[in-house]
């Protein structure tokens, strides 16, 4: 049981890495700069996680993982809106930037969660 | 007007690439585990995990700073400004993701499988429609 949930984790981590890495590759590419900052929140790691999760777990598990994903994403305006801010009017370095700011994005998505699911 | 800038493939490294694989792929398997840990509510969240965003910033930031430097300036500036458009976009894209992940709850009960490609199709054209308008925005403001 072990040696085939480790399989399935090292397909994810292989399919996950090779869909983030083409749409970084396609976000890297485009110009102007604030287009291609839109695959900053592309469905990447959705997308490998449920195309794999459909065949696992059928199509009900995949839908309610979509439902939790809108509150992630909220949750991810939230966090955007605030990164952005502490660069540009308090000059943060980037990785303190974002990576501060991973705790707000805990609390609003687990707050959401909370507040609409229970 | 979007145009690809191939040259720009040129100013990231080996090892950038590298950490995006391996960031993308621990998101996804962090993501698979927390749903069999915690249920698919909870592992759902971090389909929209911020932590790509994280690396990208990061290394936006450092493009900008080393392509300053190499003309003797410093950029700090520059690289804070570069990594906040990066962050801006992706807060607009973030929107985009949202309806890409309405699309799959609504849809995957009639459509299986199907629903995935309809949204991200839904996603791409949010995306862009968002962008349009926010440089519609900027240039009528």
């Amino acid at each position: 049981m072990w040696r085939t949930l480790d399989l399935d984790y090292a397909l994810r981590f292989l399919v996950g890495g090779s869909i983030v890495s083409a749409f970084a590759i396609l976000g890297d590419l485009l110009r102007p700069k604030s287009f291609a900052g839109l695959f900053g929140a592309a469905p990447s790691v959705a997308l490998a996680t449920l195309m794999l999760t459909f065949g696992k777990e059928g199509p009900a598990y995949v839908a309610t993982e979509a439902r939790s994903m809108i509150l992630g994403a909220v949750a991810f305006f939230v966090f955007g809106f605030l990164v952005c801010q502490l660069l540009m009017r308090f000059r943060l370095p980037a990785l303190a930037a974002t990576g501060s700011m991973l705790a707000i994005w805990l609390a609003v998505a687990f707050g959401l969660k909370q507040i609409f699911i229970g | 007007m979007v145009r690809a800038k191939l040259s720009s493939l040129k100013e990231g490294r080996w090892y950038e690439y590298a950490i995006r694989f391996a960031l993308g792929g621990a998101s996804t398997a962090v993501a698979s585990i927390i749903a069999d840990i915690w249920g698919p509510v909870t592992g759902g969240l971090f389909l929209s995990f911020p932590a790509i965003l994280c690396a990208s910033a990061t290394l936006v930031e450092s493009h900008e700073r080393r392509r300053k430097s190499e003309h003797k300036m410093r950029g700090h500036r520059r690289g804070t400004d570069a990594a906040a458009l990066e962050t801006a976009g992706a807060a607009l894209g973030s929107i985009a993701l949202a309806i890409f992940a309405l699309a799959v709850w609504r849809l995957t009960p009639n459509f299986g499988a199907m629903s995935l490609a309809v949204g991200s199709g839904a996603w791409l054209l949010v995306a862009i429609t968002l962008w349009r308008l926010r440089q519609h925005a900027r240039w009528t403001r």
